[in-house]
């Protein structure tokens, strides 16, 4: 690895004080089990002479609930504390499908969900996950700070609207009322640690047996993370059933603009786009049916 | 050449204070500055597990952590989980299990196994094989390692 210094701020102020007098020659680190990996190998696209450790921050370590706030999940904590957390479990613990999917179980010891979002990749397990929950972002720059929806942050594969003098300080989810499901499901090859051929994350909230609202997004299906929101307003009003959650399904197909790799095929990956939304929808509405 | 960044840990018990650039991982630290080169490097990227330590009671990938980030950190390598010339039961398992051939993977799986067992002193075998999805094997199989394992649980709870 060539040359880095480290800067481990312990404010928001100074850490974004760092990235803006490095004229973008910085880069905040969360867990580093992208970063390390990126600038190992040379990553151009990570051409940082500085890295700053920004798991000394307390607002980027913060993990709280509140029925008003919603959940709040700093931007550098790690997976096993978000799958340790009461709250978590007991409001949000379909966010658990993802947190307990990233990596195995060292990984999880580093991996946030903040580096997730920030490192952007298509196949980023926590993304549509987020999406579905309606999560939104707090971001620190220069000149203050701005809340973003998850669903806008992903630009391009590894590109976010997150400026190079900016921080992504927390994650917050909007409390669900009684009647709400969630669910992130993706295929791979074997059981553990591999890179999502497709993903789905899915939530719903039903009311006397209708769908009230609803939200579909996929993972690794175009250049970014997507929100298909055909899929979920087609079922705002039904009445739960198969006819519904197929007729959503192929809406979320019809959107995948999937490319063929060699984890995959356009093809399939269309076809998984279809089951596994399918699957996803049906665990969300047996969880919102368990939860009421 | 910039200068080097000074680190206080606890390693195994004890006072370790050494020197580093700040591109060097703990994995690099621990091997070539420290000595302790019992903590094994296979892919340098996340993925096999050979290089996992117990930091502040998590098991991480030593290759993904810089060393700088270790300071004031309570670490565990393989070298001080033997007390003395007494093996821990783990490795006593390992070794009548035959649980391991070429052995570069052992030291991570019995780090990995031992926070395990720490926090789950009865695993079912999904559990086993899903904790140490993190550590690859190409000698075993798995299958050994995974009977080491629950050899290990029985022989704990028993003493
Ligand atoms: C063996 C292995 C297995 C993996 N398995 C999976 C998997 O199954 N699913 C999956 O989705 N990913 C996986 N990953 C990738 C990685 O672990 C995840 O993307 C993880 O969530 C990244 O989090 P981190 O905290 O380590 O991010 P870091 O590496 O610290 O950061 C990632 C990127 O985001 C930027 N960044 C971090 N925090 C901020 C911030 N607050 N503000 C602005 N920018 C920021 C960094 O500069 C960097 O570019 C795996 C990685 C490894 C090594
Ligand atoms: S050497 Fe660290 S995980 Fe392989
Ligand atoms: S014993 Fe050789 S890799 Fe596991």
């Amino acid at each position: 690895m060539k040359w880095i210094d480290f800067e481990k701020p312990k404010t928001v102020e100074d850490a974004v004080k760092l990235l803006s007098d490095s004229g973008g020659n910085a880069r905040p680190m969360a867990g580093g089990t992208d970063l390390i990996v990126q600038l190992r190998v040379g990553d151009p696209r990570v051409n940082a002479d500085v890295v700053v450790d920004i798991k000394s921050i307390p607002e980027l370590n913060e993990l709280s609930y509140s029925s008003s706030k919603g959940l709040t999940i700093g931007a550098a904590v790690e997976c096993y504390k978000i799958y340790g957390d009461a709250n978590v479990n007991s409001h949000f613990s379909a966010l658990n499908d993802s947190a307990t999917l990233i990596g195995g179980t060292q990984i999880q010891g580093r991996a946030s969900f903040g580096g997730n979002l920030c490192n952007a990749a298509p196949s980023g397990d926590s993304i549509p996950n987020m999406i579905a929950h309606g999560a939104v972002a707090t971001i620190a720059g220069p000149s203050g700070t701005r809340e973003v929806p998850v669903e806008d942050i992903c630009t391009g594969p590894r590109q976010t609207l997150i400026g190079d003098d900016e921080l992504l300080v927390s994650i917050n989810f909007p409390s669900n009322g009684s009647g709400f499901g969630a669910n992130y499901i993706r295929f791979i090859p074997r059981n553990e640690m591999d890179i999502a051929v497709a993903g789905v994350g899915a939530s719903v909230t039903i009311e006397d047996g209708k769908f009230t609202s609803a939200k579909v997004s996929l993972a690794s299906v175009a250049p970014t993370p997507l929100l298909v929101k055909e899929a979920g307003e087609s079922l705002v009003g039904e009445t739960v059933s198969e006819e519904a959650i197929q007729n959503a399904a192929n809406l979320a197909k019809a959107a995948a603009k999937p490319i063929s790799d060699m984890r995959g095929t356009a093809d399939y990956r269309k076809h998984l786009c279809d089951v596994l939304t399918r699957r996803a929808l049906n665990t969300a509405v047996e969880r919102a049916q368990g939860a009421s | 050449m910039p200068a080097k960044t000074y680190v206080q840990t606890t390693i195994n018990g004890e006072h370790v204070d050494f020197l580093c650039e700040p591109r060097q991982s703990l994995l690099e630290c621990l091997r070539d500055e420290i000595g302790l080169t019992g903590t094994k490097e296979g892919c340098n990227d996340g993925n096999c597990g050979a290089c996992t330590v117990n930091i502040d009671g998590r098991i991480v990938t030593s290759c993904l952590v810089l060393g700088v980030e270790a300071e004031g950190a309570d670490i565990e390598t393989i070298e001080g989980v033997a007390d003395g010339s007494n093996l821990h039961p783990l490795q006593l398992a390992f070794l009548e299990n035959a649980a391991l051939q070429c052995g570069i993977c052992t030291p991570g799986f019995i780090i990995s196994s031992k926070a395990l067992l720490e926090q789950n002193p009865n695993p079912s075998e999904h559990e086993i094989r899903f904790w140490l999805a993190n550590n690859l094997c190409r000698c075993t199989g798995y299958d050994k390692i995974v009977r080491a394992v629950q050899d290990a649980a029985k022989r704990l709870q028993e003493a």
